[in-house]
């Protein structure tokens, strides 16, 4: 990866670099305790999501309720994964997962390239057709995977115990993250046709669908590890300040190489005035699924760090009114701000969970819940466009790659059209 | 430049019998329209005749009721708006339309996009061909600038700029998009005369530099009279009239169509006392 060493490139990788040591030296010595440990990793996870979603909203004009749907997507599938691996001692759901992933992928992009060349398809008739081709290459994956099980089991347990454990929970949290943008893109071929508030609505539709199917993994799909409403346990707790520290890091440069480049530009404009943008030849459906696949992408990532940082999962988390909490973490930290989005997300979790809980007497921790919508309308009337606001710091801010010098005549050469900046002609 | 239509050459344009219905209201009403490369084409009328209407047909922003639009012999029915664009008809809006948040650099590089020669992986990975190609994009942006005069203001958010530069900008942001047609819906709206008379130096500057071919909707007369080689002239989504601007001048039913029945009497007889003055 050419990351481009200027100046603020540096001082971001060392920024980086330090944060990181400084944590991990808190952590490790025990100064900030577990408590403060694990609102740091939710702090981290919360942000990751609510950069997903800020692509989305703030960038793209979208109003999506459905990334926590697609958080939990990416909890429950990360999770089962390491769950079999740790409890049941083989990979059957990492290469089941894998398979069938990587073939409905495939299948997804082949007939993604053939679609295209079809004129007058409307968007009903190509999800039925991406539907069907994405349930054969599952069962295809799945029983191409069942006689790789073995083998793959042995080549892990080949593997030292702690390197085998975190290869798979890389890949656990990787495909997590997989899953939920395929399901967003097939979810996103309906509804993305929807005018905003419309959008909303139906993005809202699919977490309570998706809270709902959690609460009867055990009955309907026969995953019986996942207990149902009762909630799922004995996932082993990977999670630790390196990976949520790695995946945010991640996350936070490539959205920002996305946003700096012709296709950033070509998102923003669908915010900016969709008609413009279409009458400048900008593919305004394919911009909003992009966004829509990349956000919800973040947002499984999310889920699968979330899964192993207590080890515990439970319907009730993955309510459609948790969905409000990235939706009010990035308006309160700036539509359209990754840095503000980085900052709110730990603010959210350490000022809610942690200084609340300690700044308010005994006995009325629960008022946190008034003190913390009394901040966020405070908030509000004081900074209304966010927290920062449209504020970058200067590594997120668009640059382009170092300049070339100009060849002087280039700019000499060119004819000044008559605009009424030198002496008026008149007509 | 050769201006003048022969039936030899492939029309840039071709608009047959184009329909538009909204409900039971007829927007437009079996329109046609045949322009050749390199020609600069009026299409006037009274408020609410159907212009606008069959610019948005044209870029498929509407879909036509029936009719048939076709580009350099490329028929348009089944395209979408950013496929129309890309083969090379852009347009600017009668109420501006930037992107009013981003700077005017940003507006004029978002209609490179089609070409821009890398994907978001380049993007990405910030590959050699990322820094390379984006590089060029701006270069030619910012050299589309200093075209039209706003290089200097490159870096200004786009709604903060006054109203003639937004106007300017939509222009440039229209060519950017690498046009070989290019739709003005009424550029002149809001001008002063000054302004106006530079708008008119402008659309003769840039059809020449960017050998385009124009079709322009507009309502001061001064504008079409003074540019158009033709015009066309519609009123309740019919054409009512054809010709070069003279003709369009003395005919009745169009100044019947802008001015009511009786002004078209009075504007009769102040021709016909006219060409008497002018004869003796």
């Amino acid at each position: 990866m050419r990351l481009g060493f200027n100046r603020s490139t540096a001082v971001f990788m060392l920024g980086c670099a330090v944060v990181f040591a400084v944590f991990q030296f808190l952590f490790s010595a025990g100064i900030l305790n577990d408590f403060w440990y694990t609102l740091v990793r939710i702090g981290a996870v919360m942000a990751i999501v609510s950069i997903g979603l800020n692509l989305i909203y703030g960038f793209n004009g979208q109003f999506s309720l459905g990334q926590w749907g697609f958080y939990a997507i990416g909890a429950y599938a990360a999770a089962d994964i390491t769950y079999r691996w740790t409890q049941l001692h083989n990979t059957s759901g990492l290469m089941v997962l894998l398979l069938a992933v990587l073939f409905s992928g495939l299948a997804i992009l082949l007939l993604g390239k053939y679609l295209n060349q079809v004129r007058g398809l409307d968007a009903m008739s190509a999800f039925a057709i991406y539907l069907l081709f994405v349930v054969l290459a599952i069962l295809l994956g799945a029983s191409v995977a069942r006689p790789l099980i073995a083998p793959t089991t042995a080549l892990l347990n080949a593997l030292p115990e702690a390197v085998s454990g975190q290869v798979v929970f890389f890949l656990a949290v990787s495909l997590g993250g997989l899953i939920a943008a395929e399901v967003s893109f097939m979810f996103g071929l309906p509804i993305l046709t929807l005018g905003s508030d419309y959008f909303g609505i139906a993005t809202l539709g699919f977490t309570i669908i998706i809270k709902v199917l959690l609460d009867n993994t055990d009955t309907m799909f026969g995953l019986t590890e996942m207990k149902g409403a009762r909630g799922m346990v004995g996932i082993p707790k990977e999670t630790n300040w390196f990976w949520v520290f790695f995946f945010l890091f991640v996350v936070v440069v490539v959205t920002r190489n996305i946003l700096h480049s012709s296709t950033g530009r070509a998102i923003v404009s669908v915010r900016e005035d969709e008609t413009a943008a279409k009458a400048m030849g900008i593919d305004v459906a394919q911009m909003k699924t992009l966004t829509f696949v990349v956000g919800s992408l973040f947002a499984g990532l999310a889920g699968g760090l979330y899964a192993h940082t207590n080890g515990f999962l439970h319907p009730q988390n993955f309510n459609f009114i948790r969905s409000f909490d990235p939706m009010i973490i990035i308006v309160f930290g700036g539509l359209g701000s990754i840095t503000g989005t980085v900052i709110a997300s730990f603010a959210w979790a350490l000022v809610l969970e942690g200084v609340l809980r300690i700044v308010l007497p005994e006995g009325f921790e629960t008022w946190r819940f008034v003190v913390y919508p009394l901040l966020l309308l405070v908030m509000m009337l004081l900074r209304p466009k966010g927290l920062l606001g449209t504020y970058e710091i200067p590594f997120l801010r668009a640059a382009l790659p170092k300049r070339r010098k100009r060849e002087t005549n280039s700019t000499s050469g060119v004819a000044q059209a008559p605009v009424g900046t030198s002496t008026g002609e008149g007509g | 430049m050769d201006t003048a239509p022969s039936t030899q050459r492939l029309a840039r344009i071709e608009v047959r019998e184009l329909t538009k219905m909204f409900g039971g209201l007829k927007a437009v009403d079996s329109f046609d329209e045949t322009i050749y490369p390199g020609e600069l084409v009026g299409l006037i009328g009274p408020n609410g005749a159907g212009k606008t209407t069959v610019f948005n047909m044209v870029t498929g922003l509407y879909e036509p009721t029936s009719g048939h639009i076709a580009f350099d012999g490329i028929s348009l029915e089944a395209l979408a708006p950013h496929e129309i664009t890309q083969l090379g008809i852009a347009r600017t809006f009668q109420n501006v339309r930037l992107f009013p948040n981003l700077t005017v650099l940003d507006n004029v590089r978002i209609a490179y996009h089609p070409h821009a020669g890398y994907g978001m992986a380049d993007a990405i990975r910030r590959s050699a061909r990322f820094s390379d190609k984006e590089h060029e994009l701006t270069e030619r942006a910012q050299d589309l600038l200093a075209v039209f005069g706003l290089d200097q203001r490159q870096d200004e958010i786009a709604k903060n700029l006054p109203y003639g530069e937004q106007r300017r900008l939509e222009i440039a942001r229209a060519l950017a998009a690498e046009p070989t047609l290019l739709l003005l819906d009424e550029p002149a709206a809001g001008m002063n005369p000054k302004e106006i008379a530079l708008l008119m130096d402008l659309i003769h500057f840039v059809r020449e530099k960017f050998h385009l071919t124009i079709w322009l909707i507009e309502h001061q007369m001064r504008v079409v009279m003074g540019i158009c080689e033709r015009i066309t002239v519609v009123d309740f989504g019919e054409v009512i009239a054809r010709g070069n601007p003279q003709e369009i001048q003395s005919d009745a039913q169009v100044i019947e169509a802008y001015l009511g029945r009786g002004a078209a009497a009075v504007a009769q007889h102040l021709s016909e006392k006219r060409s008497y003055v002018a004869r003796s």
